[in-house]
């Protein structure tokens, strides 16, 4: 399979980039990690007339904490560097908890999270992690830089707000009040396949009062779907089993899944009360637990 | 030189070949290349390394993977033109005219191939795990090479083969 033909560009700077990219308006693609576009372009269901490959730009594929502990992650970070971030281990336990589960070890050698966030696929893992952590991204374009919320960011199915001369360039995830809990789960039929139902949960406690929990739904809807009433439902009290299962409750009502070859919809919203019922209790305080 | 061109030229709208400069295997080489052209291609059809096989084709099954400055990837999912500048190793590589590479030698004493399609992503998949961790678990095995997909052996033999070699590998080097 060959994609349709196209020119190429590699620029050696931003302004650059974005300067292709205003010039050719609809018909230039970034690229960066490649492991979307490029199958895309392959299969003929995106035939751009202009690659503008990214990969070469200086100092945008890090991932580092502000002192005000808000976490950035540049547009050429790849799966594989936040897999094996000792930063993430330590203070993010739900991003931590999804790098490993990204695709497959030779696609998270070349894939990056800003651009998993611009593919915008209801079934992709990140967007569930980064709108349940409160996370943006940061466009730039000819006019300067915007921070767009990622709720807002992805407009549906694979489209997202970017103007055709804008380049994310970072995902950020605001800094958390108090300390982070949660994780992600996946139930994938074998590793590398697209989630059949992947759930996010991402808590800030202070004590054992929770002071924020997001919880984010992959893979099951048109789009990934924050389960607000789940999250509001927590915030504000310590967990209970109770509690717990009025969330679990309140996220599988919020699903849409579909019934298809990777299981009945009846399956896959048993499985979001049970990822998000497995993923509180581990937040859980130990005496709770053993009660 | 080699000049690869998927159309002869002509043929619908005018695109510029670009010249890159990469090595493969150590040995460096300058190629011209339309921009469509994948890695995999450049490697088989270009530079003659059938080594590097073309499976799935939607990067998936991992038969084509290549090591792309150590780190192994998908080279059915990679433009040629995105090789610039950087070094390919592919399973040719591995062996030397004398001599097998411990991996090599491990997929044969361990029966780790039968039809032998999937041996070359997997074994460089195994030498990147090898080179960062000398001495990995059977589950950093199979993790490692979680993303090479095997229709013959059910991967028993093949995750044997990698420890095999990598108890080789550590013998040779104490």
């Amino acid at each position: 399979m060959y994609p349709s033909r196209f020119r190429y560009e590699a620029p050696r700077s931003l302004a650059e980039a974005i300067g292709l990219l205003h010039d050719n308006g609809d018909d230039a693609k970034v690229l960066a990690g490649g492991q979307s576009l490029v199958p895309l372009m392959k299969l003929r269901f995106a035939s751009p007339g202009l690659i503008v490959d990214i990969n070469n730009l200086p100092g945008l594929d890090y991932h580092r904490t502000d002192p005000d502990g808000t976490l950035r992650i540049g547009a050429l970070c790849r799966h594989a560097y936040l897999e094996h971030s000792d930063l993430l281990k330590t203070t993010q336990p739900t991003m931590a908890a999804a790098a490993p589960l990204i695709a497959d070890p030779i696609v998270r050698n070349r894939g990056t999270l800003v651009g998993s966030l611009c593919h915008a696929d209801p079934q992709g893992d990140w967007a569930s992690v980064v709108l349940a952590l409160g996370g943006s991204v940061v466009a730039r374009g000819p006019g300067g830089m915007r921070a767009i919320p990622l709720g807002d960011f992805v407009t549906g199915p694979f489209q997202n707000v970017l103007a055709p001369d804008e380049i994310a360039v970072e995902a950020v995830i605001p800094a958390a009040q108090g300390t982070r809990a949660g994780g992600y789960l996946k139930l994938e039929r074998r590793v590398g396949d697209f989630a059949t139902v992947g759930v996010a949960v991402a808590l800030e406690m202070s004590g054992e009062t929770v002071t924020r929990a997001g919880i984010a739904l992959t893979g099951v809807g048109g789009s990934t779907i924050a389960a607000r009433a789940a999250g509001d439902a927590l915030t504000g009290r310590p967990l209970t089993a109770e509690s717990i299962g009025h969330a679990a409750d309140l996220a599988a009502e919020a699903a849409r899944p579909r019934t298809d070859h990777r299981g009945s919809a009846e399956y896959k919203r048993h499985m979001v009360r049970t990822f998000v019922t497995r993923l509180l209790r581990r937040a859980e305080p130990a005496a709770e637990r053993a009660a | 030189m080699i000049i690869i061109e998927e159309e002869p030229a002509g043929s619908g709208v005018d695109i510029p070949v670009r010249r890159i400069t990469f090595t493969v295997n150590g040995v460096k080489k300058t190629a011209e290349v339309e921009p469509r052209l994948l890695l995999s291609h450049l490697i088989r059809r270009g530079l003659g390394l059938t080594g590097t096989h073309m499976g799935c084709d939607t990067t998936n099954c991992g038969a084509c993977t290549v090591l792309v400055d150590g780190r192994p990837a998908k080279s059915c999912t990679m433009l040629a033109v995105q090789a610039d500048g950087h070094e390919i190793g592919t399973v040719e590589g591995l062996a030397t005219a004398s001599e097998l590479h411990p991996l090599q030698e491990g997929f044969k004493e361990e029966h780790g191939l039968q039809c032998g399609f999937c041996t070359p992503g997997m074994m460089l998949a195994a030498k990147a795990l090898l080179d960062a961790n000398p001495d990995p678990t059977e589950d950093e095995v199979r993790w490692a090479l979680s993303g090479n997909l095997c229709r013959c052996t059910g991967y028993q033999n093949i995750v044997k083969s990698v420890l095999w070699a990598a108890a080789k590998l550590r013998s040779e080097g104490a």
